[in-house]
């Protein structure tokens, strides 16, 4: 079995999910298989090394420059290219905005089906299998592709990363990417340093119980404690609290973190979809009777302005150790 | 010129999902029918180009003004009509509905019967939800741009069209706060997100309007694309739920130094 996985970067970095994937992808065709690894322009000396750690056995570039090598249409090309050189069986990519943009561009120019935002893939026989939630995570389906290359997008998070292995991948460079009609000409950070929702080991997240923007600052504040990124709810978004980068929901982000820390949140249907497959979840409620509070595993039905800069303090206190 | 938006009915995200006993599929009897979130925003900003070419400021001669139209492109069911209905009431000017009964579309067989109706309107502008609710593959938009050899930008959260209507700029939400500043060629597809606009409400005189508006229907022999499918949908499970767990009692102070010391010692993330 061959798989090809579409590898992203940060400041010549690789990212975690795309480690996840490439190890996912080593497990899977292990033995006699072999994963190559896509990348967005060249690639380092330190970024091939780290993705021979991750499991790549080879390593194909795209010939992309500033920043073409963000732009998933530009990119679809050499990756098309990189699929006709290495015929493989299945491509994976992170479904992140870049990564979803790329791998649906790329399917839809060579005719086959996608798997995208998956949580899961499982070998049945000679059946690959793709798990993804549909309608808002109420239930999961199981789905086959019909067309080879299979292609599919995972959520960051599904997959823990396998120990390093020791490979050195050679690299070979595929086509010039094509902008064809779209510039990317500035770039902005509203939130320098910030961890994107979906790809966050851990968050902070606060609802209509927080009042007002002000008082974010204390959510911020446990989050730094905790290294955890700040996410919200709609009716926190929606009263214009903070940015709808922090929306954690069916009309935000989906998320999987290892901890989930839900402060003055109700736990609306569509709320609860979006952190459904976070691994620890605790909620903070004022109200004893909040929905949120059926689906946790740790509750305190408190006043969360006198819980959450307690919960700082003993964080930090903790760390001090 | 011609607006196009894709719009897809879905399950309103309130509305209880069962299970079908085939295990493939759901229980549709009880669902309320909605117009995708995502394509309402995509109809708003459609609709608010047409207003900013010939609303009350705008320059553009009575006759231009007579040639701007928004149409709503559905592939779905007999009932999707209603929904297409609420969006003519927002305020697009005629509809396009390709049927698929009996069919399974997967977004690969949805995204080739749309373009293919897309090529035969020639839209000088489509724009589309990022992705939809019920299912949520987040490709048919994409997929549509592709088939009609068209730039996209997706998702898109604030959208400005130079007034000749040669190039837009956009800007698109990179993930983690990060904003790409994107200027594209038109004709192009715009794949919109929540933070772009507010939709409006819809008015009484809008849905009597409504009423006369023409809903047009086609097929997929019609549209002369071939009936295939890239997927199946092998099962459909319930997802493992999380029950209620531990209730921490106690003063604020005490539960959170309580807490600390369960995830550290118990649940091990800390």
């Amino acid at each position: 079995m061959m798989i090809l996985v579409v590898a992203e970067s940060e400041g010549g970095a690789l990212k975690r999910h795309s480690a996840e994937l490439i190890g996912k992808a080593a497990s899977l065709v292990a033995p006699g298989g072999e994963v190559a690894a896509f990348v967005a322009g060249a690639s380092g000396d330190a970024l091939t090394r780290e993705l021979g750690r991750a499991g790549a056995d080879t390593v194909f570039a795209a010939n992309a420059s500033g920043n073409d090598a963000r732009s998933g249409q530009a990119l679809a090309q050499p990756l098309c290219a990189a699929v006709a050189r290495f015929a493989p069986d299945c491509v994976l990519g992170s479904s992140t905005p870049f990564g979803a943009d790329l791998l649906v561009r790329a399917s839809m120019r060579l005719g086959v089906g996608m798997a995208s935002d998956c949580t899961g893939i499982s070998v049945e026989g000679e059946k690959v299998l793709f798990e993804r939630p549909v309608y808002g995570g109420a239930a999961i389906a199981a789905v086959r592709l019909l067309s080879s290359p299979a292609f599919a997008s995972v959520r960051p998070n599904s997959f823990s990363i396998p120990p390093a292995f020791d490979k050195l991948p050679a690299v070979s460079v595929v086509e010039t990417v094509d902008a064809q009609g779209v510039r990317i000409e500035r770039v902005e950070e509203s939130e320098p340093g910030m961890v994107d929702l979906a790809e966050a080991d851990r968050i902070v997240a606060a609802g209509r119980g927080i009042r007002n923007a002000e008082n974010f600052g204390m959510i911020r504040d446990l989050a730094r404690a905790l290294g955890a990124t700040v996410g919200a709810s709609r009716a926190a978004v929606d009263e214009g609290w903070i940015s709808h980068d922090h929306q954690v929901g069916q009309s935000g982000r989906a998320v999987s973190p290892a901890l989930y820390i839900a402060c003055g949140i109700s736990g609306s249907i569509q709320h609860m979809s979006g952190m459904r497959s976070s691994k620890v979840v605790v909620a903070i409620n004022s109200d004893p009777e909040a929905p949120i509070f059926s689906r946790v595993d740790y509750g305190i039905a408190g006043d969360m302005f006198e819980v959450v800069p307690a919960l700082e303090e003993f964080i930090r206190e903790m760390r001090r150790k | 010129m011609k607006i196009g938006v894709l719009l897809k009915e879905v399950a309103d995200t309130e509305s209880l999902i069962e299970i079908a006993p085939d295990g493939k599929s759901i229980i549709a009897d009880r669902i309320q029918w909605v117009i995708n979130p995502y394509d309402e925003i995509a109809l708003e900003e459609a609709l608010r180009l047409r207003e900013s070419l010939c609303g009350p400021t705008a320059t553009a001669s009575p006759e231009a003004c007579r040639a701007v139209e928004v149409v709503i492109v559905t592939a779905g069911l007999v009932h999707a009509q209603e929904t297409m209905r609420r969006a003519l009431a927002m305020g697009a000017d005629r509809g396009l509905r390709i049927d698929v009964e009996g069919l399974l579309p997967d977004p690969f067989f949805t995204a080739t019967l749309l373009a293919a109706a897309c090529r035969r309107e020639g839209f000088d502008i489509v724009f589309a939800g990022k992705i939809s609710t019920d299912a949520g593959w987040g490709q048919v938009h994409i997929g549509v741009a592709e088939m009609l050899s068209l730039p996209h930008v997706s998702p898109v959260e604030k959208f400005e069209c130079d007034p000749a209507f040669k190039e837009a700029v956009c800007t698109r939400a990179a993930g983690a706060g990060v904003k790409e500043m994107i200027r594209v060629r038109l004709p192009a597809l715009i794949g919109c997100e929540k933070s772009l606009n507010q939709p409006r409400y819809v008015s009484l005189p809008g849905i009597l309007k409504a009423k006369s508006k023409p809903i047009a229907e086609t097929n997929a022999s019609e549209l002369g694309v071939e009936v295939k499918s890239a997927m199946s949908i092998e099962r459909l499970a319930p997802p493992p739920e999380r029950r209620r767990g531990r209730m921490i009692a106690g003063r604020p102070r005490d539960a959170a130094r309580e807490l600390v010391r369960l995830l550290r010692e118990e649940a091990k993330v800390i």
